[in-house]
């Protein structure tokens, strides 16, 4: 494994791919400290959430050779920077879209290219979609603002940022990073949202005068989202108001309807699905438990057989002191799912009726499947 | 005046009838069964932990040590799921190879529990009969990848090796001569009185029970519920050939033997007709990125092993190895119902009612 990865380091087919990826921008790709993008990344997301880049807290600049750490940070970078170029382009589309007049047609493809050209794309991407949510914002201001946002956080860059990162430094790089992806989902979401507001005339006229042409077509609604709408709603009807916290598509599987579920609410939101007529889904595949670092996650597949459709429901815990309603009462084949899952993740199921280890011998001590896990070995 | 006394017995875990290292624990009324306990975890290798630390390529040799009687479906469901997530085509030919070697591999896996359900119930002589016949599955498999039991055969995006020379046609001839060793078998068991004693009305449960519990397969069928995920929610290219799906009525011991039957007796149609169209030439791998990365995201995937719905959970971080892995094993969840089935059971029932159920530890376990 360890010789595939090290060949993926110096990567044939799978270098970031020149050809995919955007046109270079002078201070990107012209000057060969492409390792600062990776650093960038925070500052050009903090400039997304409207604050300034400060310089102040900018180390001592000075110049070596990149760790792999910083090769793989750069690869992300440029990942995300990607990712959000392709958001942007959709945002513009949408807007030429609900534009439809010339003007905003020439003003996509500045905003376009100006997000896909820098490297700091995220903020570009982000400012966008504040812009978008004003609705009325011009396109024009679109691309100024993205442009804006990405020269401070460019020039920053100049002044470089070389260090090994502290693994303080590298969560808040990840967590920036995960915030500025979900705030390019946002972004994409209500831009296809406004595209479908926008109507089809306009967009004929956009398309009319070549608007659209390099533009990705917005995207069809999925085929799953009256069933999501549905079951959302009537978990916020006959449940609570708060017990969904989420609704998707899972695309890649499906285009499975995917709720998250408040934690509270889970074992009244069980009932309901296995008891309503409507949903009926007395079939519950699978349970697993997944433990992803800042949180823990129960992950149902409830499933309507006559119906042979179902869904996805998570349930979020804490890492802490985990727990979620057991819904052994509700389905009788949750009974060793969730021993499993308390045995390997720790997860406490109040209401089980048996709640003990089961793969695992009675007096282990951890919990085998969480991230952190390590094994207790008094011998050592 | 008889004073009985509770009792308590250990059965397992290295009893032959419990198919593997499956310990449970009964309490005992007399001859009947008051309480049962079942004791796992004898075999657990923490597949799933393993596999946080290796690629998908790593994984599937991990997948035949888990339904090791059906290694050939694990394989599958695992590299269905990352093809799934990455959106990868498959070419033909290596979509029927697979599809021909999960279905000799559900004939085999039928015949190891035929024979060994037969021999738990007191009858030597099938167990010889099925084991002759799966040994002509393993030699075929052999030929094909070069093992018996852990093939390690599918890749994602296809399967390792193709067919040799002349394979397809002797699996054309295995199936023929199948056909007729049906017959015997029901002319040697199905009928036979003592076998029925032992089998008719045992182990009942409904529909609305098997479908709480999670059943699925044979065990779920038997109920009389039409759920076969080849027919239900068609994977690979089973919807291109004609076949039924048995189901029964009862809910018992008998129904679960007459559909595993009935099943083999499909799988046959299946083969013949897969056999008949098997492309002449074609790629045994489609183009597969050199590193195997599935896009961040999530993906459960489910097929139809020879015991029910084996599922696969993946979550994925866009790296080469699996955030979490999750297998959903048949045998695990279906095993679920036992103790419920052996309250009220005399302890010669506790033998039939296990193996009807089809367990296989290593899926147990995981």
């Amino acid at each position: 494994m360890s010789e595939e990865n090290k060949r993926d380091d110096n990567p044939v087919e799978n270098k970031p791919p020149e050809s995919e990826a955007p046109p270079a921008h002078p201070s990107a790709e012209a000057e060969p400290k492409a390792g600062e993008s990776a650093a960038e990344a925070p500052a050009a997301v903090a400039a997304s959430a409207g604050q300034p880049p400060s310089e102040g807290d900018a180390p001592v600049p000075e110049r070596r050779k990149e760790t792999d750490e910083e090769k793989a940070a750069r690869r992300k970078a440029t990942l995300e920077a990607r990712e959000a170029a392709k958001v942007a382009a959709a945002l513009a589309a949408a807007e030429a879209a609900k534009g439809g007049s010339s003007a905003s047609a020439a003003g996509a493809q500045p905003a376009e290219e100006s997000a896909k050209g820098a490297t700091e794309a995220p903020a570009a991407a982000a400012a966008g979609g504040s812009s978008a949510s004003e609705g009325a914002a011009a396109v024009g201001s679109v691309a100024s603002e993205g442009t804006a946002a990405a020269t401070p956080a460019a020039s920053e860059g100049d002044a470089p940022v070389r260090r090994k990162e502290t693994d303080e430094e590298k969560a808040a790089r990840r967590k920036a990073a995960l915030e500025a992806r979900e705030a390019a989902k946002a972004a994409a979401a209500q831009a296809a949202a406004q595209a479908a507001q926008g109507g089809a005339p306009a967009g004929a006229a956009g398309a009319g005068e070549g608007a659209g042409a390099d533009a990705p077509p917005p995207k069809p609604p999925s085929p799953s989202q009256p069933r999501l709408d549905r079951v959302a709603v009537m978990l916020r009807e006959l449940v609570a108001e708060d017990a969904v916290e989420e609704a998707y598509i899972n695309e890649a599987n499906d285009h499975l309807p995917t709720l998250v579920i408040k934690n509270e609410r889970w074992g009244q939101a069980a009932r309901l699905l296995r008891d309503h007529a409507e949903l009926a889904c007395a079939y519950l595949r699978n349970v697993s438990g997944v433990d992803y670092e800042t949180h823990m996650e129960v992950v149902y597949y409830p499933w309507n057989m006559n119906a042979r459709e179902g869904y996805c429901v998570k349930v979020r815990t804490d890492r802490e002191s985990p727990s979620v309603a057991s819904v052994t009462p509700i389905w009788e084949t949750a009974n060793w799912n969730e021993r499993e899952i308390y045995d390997l993740l720790g997860i406490d199921f109040p209401g089980h009726p048996d709640l003990r280890r089961i793969m695992m011998p009675d007096d282990w001590v951890g919990h085998p499947l969480r991230k952190d896990y390590v094994p207790l070995d008094p011998e050592v | 005046m008889i004073r009985t006394e509770e009792l308590l017995l250990n059965v397992g875990p290295q009893h032959p009838s419990t198919h593997g290292v499956f310990r449970i624990i009964v309490k005992l009324d007399g001859e009947v069964i008051t309480e049962a306990t079942p004791v796992m975890g004898y075999l657990h290798r923490g597949t799933e932990k393993l596999a946080e630390n290796l690629n998908f390529t790593q994984i599937i040799p991990y997948t035949d040590r888990m339904d090791y009687v059906s290694a050939m479906t694990n394989n599958y469901v695992l590299c269905h799921a990352v093809e799934k997530m990455m959106g990868l085509e498959i070419p033909e030919r290596a979509e029927f190879l697979r599809l021909i070697v999960m279905e000799l591999q559900r004939v085999a896996s039928h015949l190891v529990w035929w024979g060994t359900y037969l021999l738990d119930i007191g009858a030597l002589s099938p167990f010889l009969y099925a084991f002759s016949d799966r040994e002509r599955v393993l030699g075929l498999f052999n030929e094909l990848c070069g093992a018996r039991l852990t093939y390690n055969y599918m890749r994602v995006g296809g399967v390792k090796w193709d067919a040799p020379e002349g394979w397809i046609d002797r699996v054309k001839t295995f199936v023929k001569d199948m056909y007729f060793r049906l017959d015997e078998y029901h002319n040697l068991v199905s009928g036979n009185e003592i076998f029925l004693s032992r089998v008719k009305g045992i182990g009942k449960y409904d529909a609305e029970t098997a479908i709480s519990y999670g059943l699925s397969g044979a065990n779920l069928r038997c109920t009389g519920v039409q759920w076969d995920l080849r027919k239900a929610e068609p994977y690979s290219l089973y919807d291109r050939f004609q076949f039924d799906v048995p189901v029964g009525k009862n809910g018992d011991c008998y129904d679960r033997y007459l559909i595993r039957i009935a099943e083999l007796e499909q799988s046959l149609r299946i083969l013949e007709q897969a056999l008949e169209q098997f492309p002449g030439d074609g790629d045994t791998m489609g183009k597969v990125p050199r590193a195997i990365r599935p896009p961040a995201g999530e993906i459960y995937v489910r097929i139809e092993s020879p015991r029910g719905e084996i599922g696969c959970h993946i979550v994925s971080k866009g790296k080469a190895e699996p955030y979490r892995l999750k297998f959903r094993r048949p045998s695990f969840v279906n095993l679920q119902i036992l103790p419920k089935l052996l309250v009220g059971e005399s302890m010669t029932n506790l033998v039939t009612i296990l193996g009807g159920i089809d367990i296989v530890l290593g899926e147990v376990d995981c």
